[in-house]
């Protein structure tokens, strides 16, 4: 789309938000002309990434070297097929954020804007990087940046309680990659000599033991505290004092995806599936990514608070996509991708209608909602349809991504995870669904039933992008084909034979032998 | 009666080892700061003989050459002590220097006291 | 330069000596601050160019004091180890001149200002003999002259309390020094021989049953030499001596005094005993992992409790020491590499995180926690420098403090001692909890008192701390000057184990 090279728009693309920044800090006086330059910014993101497409479904890796830090350390970048998905989310829903924060942060005339913008940006351009990144240790850095620039978003509020969830966030999130995620990859240096994503897994070749291969798969798994595995995930509701657009970009899209995109593509191109299905130390994650879905789907069923809900709700479908890589099999792999994209979509609509009901009505509590479905129809529309698509009822994205999910738990030696897929289901019914029905059909207190109440919805630019994600999660259902398509290109074995789509040999038995 | 004819021959090293052990303890166990470079000086004093005791041979000549002596004492050790003096002094002088300021601004060199003084430092 | 080229190793010392001197004579602090710099600028050419010498030719430079040649007269010996920490100590002492005019006629009287400079161009003269000479003995000599003039510059502090930790201080470094000595001198009745390659060539044909006078002497001289490079335990002068002197005399010896003695201890260690005693065999190595793993944690922890800023930073002063003799303890390439690298980068973080405190104290005359309180607030370039250089101590990658962990890790993991890699890691999250609270205290609290009024310093002073926080940055991304000097270091160090 874009008459430039692919390796200028990665550049581009991690750099635009940077420049972004830097007018933002220099129009800080003029609001109207540093929102300007968040728009255009993220517009120009959202067109580069888009341009990278055509080059990686025709099948280009687009790639190169910043910096050799140390031998066998450099900073490299290369764009696959998982982190074109990624980059392709976070770079599209900056844009939608961006106006949505525009709106929310004004109306709730929020203190420290420029402040707030500029770590936006930076956070973003991390989460490309991150995207890009051709070996754990660009990785490991881009996700440090990431920590840190959204940390004082996290505590924008400056009050105490926000001071202190900002510390669980950082110390939870630079406590685990430092103390875990670190020597994991230290642990793949040494054992197999380079930390560069290979096709097929770097430790495939490496002759090591089940058990060392369980114990690296444990520092990443529980490492990258973004992806948050129980007992690790407790920063993501502390998280929630941010103001709403930072929890809807970052702690539904960027920040936790980050986490969930490094896991799998720690576990497709550093483990390779093949070595974790034959040696089964992956099993042992599946037990715990299933414990994580149904437990903090119950915990969420008791919050009242509705982005707390939102964010426990969070937790469940994070372990979906950790769930999805710890089964390892194509199916699945494929599954936990599309699941990136069709969570990010739905949730960050609901946690637009969480943030539009506060900034229209300052409620937070569920228990406060009762039939404001009549005050704010379009919101509260949006909020349906994002829950039917987490649910995962047709016609909505959240379709395919479950679809698969179970697909490659029944290729697995795991198929009892389909019944966890099941289960959860269910609960997400039973914690989405009274939201809705109560904004719907309970009366709006203090007015009498039958009365035609006025609309009060949130400002515009509030209410335009989450009816636009909203519709997203209607149009993904039925054009999840090309993102499928896209996620199947992910190269899972080094000599290409096997694509996603067909079952990796468990156990030495193919599925098309059985 | 082996022991006592090794210490017989050796007693230049326990005098060197009595010596350096007390000045140790004394830096230790005295609160009162000018006891306590009393202590040191006389740590570092241990090693001058430490370090003179092998050089010395007896009946070695200072050496210079001279056809009616073949033995000589090692002079480089002796070179050595007298470079080890010059610091011990330079140090014994700061140190003395800075418990005079120290009784000015404190109006004490008992250690209880500077810390009772100053709270837990 | 041709005709100066030979003699760059004496000129390295005298430089400093001659300035000193007439410094000392001196009665406007300006002038001397002025004479100071020249001689501060000087330095690092002298320093860098043997630097450079050394990697070009792959041979040390060997310079025979009064052409008396080893053993029989001192000879000074550059390698890449002693010309890469004299590169590192004349840096900082060139980068931290333009702070001190501001910082030191701020807070010493103006009759002694020239005084103070000459006591840190002595210890300057000693720091940098030290990583010349090639004679023990000589080293001891250089060792009092820089630890004698710190003393005094320590005891010029504002607060009485100041007295108090030089004096402090003098015990415990004039004992170090001692021990030192002790073990010097048994060397010299076993071996005859003071230059440090001499007595490694002379023990490598010892008898075995003499050996253990050798070892005798391996213990006074670590032990005496980690009193001086204060290895936990024997770090307690550290924390006051470092909290209490004036900032500019904090600044220059945190990157500098203890980064020497590690320079000593790493020359003794892998140059002269290395050679003969399988440092395996001797418990020295993991007496030195425990003592190491011990500061860190422990003074880690005493960081986080402290309320003084300055006494903060010197107990991580204390813990960072112990990542560097933690690397020398592994004894294997990256872990060599590691501390070495930890050396250099340590020397240029923590100098700059010292400034900051410093510019705070000369805006508002204290480094208390509750005074620095919003202080970002009014200081945004300051402090914001400040808080990227301690993401640096916490090794945050993109940092330098990354590479040194980086090594450290790799070289605990290849020993197979995957406990110890868990170690260094955890201990580096007590660093994020006592970074983490000053950056809490100094940018998101109400500025309040004196804090309110601040503002940012003048350039000389800015300048200086800028420039070391962007090397921060940039030592971690280009390595080839700090960690690939520090791996060839590190591959002629280990060359000499057996």
């Amino acid at each position: 789309m874009l008459p430039f090279d692919d390796v200028t728009l990665m550049m581009a693309a991690m750099a635009v938000p940077l420049i972004t920044a830097v007018f933002i800090l220099l129009f800080h006086k003029t609001p109207n002309l540093r929102e300007g330059a968040t728009l255009i910014g993220a517009a120009a993101v959202a067109l580069i990434v888009w341009s990278l497409l055509p080059g990686i479904m025709a099948g280009e890796r687009p790639g190169f070297e910043l910096v050799q830090v140390v031998p066998g350390l450099s900073i490299a970048f290369e764009l696959e097929p998982l982190g074109m998905i990624f980059a392709l989310v976070a770079g599209s829903l900056w844009f939608l954020n961006s106006v949505y924060s525009i709106g929310y942060m004004r109306k709730a005339g929020e203190p420290r804007q420029t402040q707030f913008y500029i770590c936006f940006a930076v956070a973003i351009s991390s989460t490309l990087a991150l995207a890009f990144s051709k070996n754990l240790f660009s990785m490991f850095l881009f996700y440090e940046v990431l920590s840190l620039s959204t940390y004082p978003l996290v505590t924008h509020k400056g009050t105490e309680s926000a001071m202190k969830a900002g510390r669980v966030y950082l110390m939870l999130l630079m406590g685990t990659s430092i103390a875990l995620f670190l020597p994991g990859i230290v642990g793949v240096y040494v054992i197999a000599g380079s930390i560069d994503f290979t096709p097929g897994g770097v430790l495939a070749d490496a002759q090591a033991t089940p058990f060392v291969i369980g114990g690296l798969l444990a520092l990443f798994a529980f490492g990258i505290g973004k992806a948050a595995v129980v007992p690790f995930h407790f920063w993501l509701p502390a998280a929630m004092v941010a103001p709403t657009p930072v929890s809807a970009l970052l702690h539904a899209v960027a920040v936790v995806k980050a986490g969930v995109f490094s896991v799998m593509k720690v576990v497709v191109y550093i483990f390779g599936i093949d070595t974790l299905t034959v040696s089964g130390a992956n099993g042992w994650l599946v037990y715990l990514a299933s414990f994580g879905i149904i437990m903090a789907s119950i915990v969420a069923l008791n919050q009242d608070n509705l982005k707390a809900r939102l964010a426990y709700s969070t937790v469940s479908q994070l372990s979906y996509i950790v769930l999805g890589a710890a089964l390892a099999t194509a199916t699945s792999i494929t599954g936990g991708t599309l699941h990136i994209v069709m969570h990010a979509v739905g949730k960050i609509t609901l946690f637009f209608c969480a943030g539009a009901i506060y900034v229209a009505h300052k409620k937070t509590e569920i228990s406060q909602l009762d039939g404001i479905g009549r005050l704010m129809p379009f919101t509260m529309a949006a909020f349906l349809i994002a829950s039917l698509s987490l649910i995962g009822l047709p016609p909505f994205g959240g379709t395919w991504s479950k679809w698969f999910l179970a697909l490659g738990a029944l290729d697995s030696q795991y198929q009892f995870a389909v019944a966890v897929f099941m289960i959860s289901s269910l609960l997400n019914v039973a914690y989405l669904m009274p939201i809705v029905m109560r904004a719907f059909f309970k009366p709006l207190p203090g007015v009498e039933t039958g009365t035609p109440v006025k609309m009060a919805e949130a400002p515009l630019t509030c209410v335009v992008p989450l009816c636009l994600t909203a519709i997203g999660c209607l149009v993904l259902f039925f054009v999840a084909e090309p993102v499928a398509d896209l996620a199947q290109l992910i190269e899972l074995r080094a000599d290409g034979t096997q694509t996603a789509g067909s079952t990796p040999p468990v156990l030495g038995l193919n599925a098309n032998d059985r | 009666m082996e022991q006592l004819e090794a210490f017989a021959t050796h007693y230049n090293y326990f005098i060197t080892i009595f010596l350096m052990v007390a000045g140790l303890y004394i830096v230790i166990a005295r609160g009162n700061l000018i006891k306590k470079l009393v202590g040191l000086s006389l740590f570092q004093t241990s090693i001058y003989l430490l370090y003179l005791t092998p050089a010395k041979i007896i009946g070695g000549t200072p050496p210079i050459y001279d056809p009616a002596y073949a033995t000589y004492s090692n002079p480089l050790p002796h070179v050595l002590i007298l470079t080890a003096i010059v610091v011990g002094v330079a140090t014994l002088a700061l140190g003395l220097a800075l418990v005079v300021r120290i009784h000015e601004a404190y109006g004490t060199v008992e250690e209880d006291d500077i810390i009772s003084k100053d709270g837990q430092l | 330069m041709t005709a100066v080229q030979p003699h760059l190793p004496i000129l390295l010392i005298l430089v400093p000596l001659f300035a000193a001197l007439f410094t000392a004579f001196m009665r406007s602090g300006n002038a001397a601050w002025g004479l100071t710099l020249v001689a501060s600028w000087v330095l690092p050419v002298i320093a860098v160019s043997m630097l450079l010498e050394v990697i070009g030719s792959g041979q040390p430079i060997v310079y025979e004091l009064g052409n008396w040649e080893a053993p029989f007269g001192i000879v000074y010996r550059v390698d890449t180890l002693g010309a890469f920490v004299a590169v590192l100590v004349t840096v900082i002492g060139a980068v931290a001149m333009p702070f001190a005019r501001l910082s030191v006629a701020c807070e010493i009287d103006a009759h002694v200002q020239s005084w103070y400079y000459t006591m840190y161009l002595l210890c300057l003269t000693g720091l940098l003999g030290i990583t010349m000479t090639g004679d023990a003995f000589n080293a001891f000599v250089f060792l009092e002259i820089s630890s004698l003039a710190t003393y005094a510059m320590i005891a010029m502090g504002q607060h009485r309390r100041a007295l108090v930790a030089a004096y402090q201080y003098l015990i415990m470094g004039t004992i170090g020094a001692t021990l030192y000595v002790i073990g010097v001198g048994l060397l010299y009745v076993m071996t005859g021989s003071l230059n440090f390659y001499d007595i490694a060539d002379r023990l490598a044909t010892m008898p075995p049953e003499q050996l253990p006078s050798v070892i005798t002497a391996v213990g006074f001289l670590v032990v005496g030499v980690s009193l001086k490079l204060a290895l936990f335990p024997m770090h307690v002068w550290l924390p006051n001596a470092y909290a209490y002197a004036p900032s500019f005399g904090t600044v220059f010896l945190a990157g500098t005094a203890t980064k020497v003695a590690v320079y000593l201890l790493i020359r003794l260690l892998f140059s002269v005993f290395g050679v003969v005693i399988d440092l395996d065999d001797l418990p020295i190595l993991e007496i030195l992992i425990v003592a190491s793993v011990a500061a860190m944690f422990i003074a880690s922890i005493s960081a986080v409790f402290e309320t003084n800023a300055k006494r903060m930073l010197a107990y991580s002063s204390v813990a960072q020491v112990g990542y560097i003799t933690l690397g020398i303890g592994l004894a294997n390439q990256s872990g060599l590499t590691g501390a070495l690298v930890h050396v250099f980068n340590h020397g240029i973080i923590k100098t700059a995180l010292f400034m900051g405190l410093g510019i705070a104290a000369y805006r508002i005359g204290t480094c208390r926690m509750t005074d620095l309180s919003g202080i970002g607030r009014t200081m945004p370039l300051t402090m914001g420098a400040l808080v990227l250089a301690g993401l640096g101590l916490i090794g945050v990658p993109g940092t330098a403090g990354f590479v040194s962990k980086w090594y450290l890790v790799v070289g605990a993991v290849e020993q197979g001692w995957w406990w110890l890699a868990f170690l260094i890691v955890l201990s580096s999250l007590i660093a994020i909890v006592y970074i983490g609270r000053l950056t809490e205290v100094i940018f998101f609290r109400e500025p309040t008192g004196a804090a309110a009024e601040a503002k940012d310093p003048p350039w000389s002073m800015l300048a200086p701390m800028l420039v070391l926080v962007l090397a921060t940055v940039y030592f971690g991304f280009d390595t080839s000057w700090s960690a690939g000097i520090a791996a060839t270091a590190a591959t002629e160090l280990l060359g000499g184990i057996k």
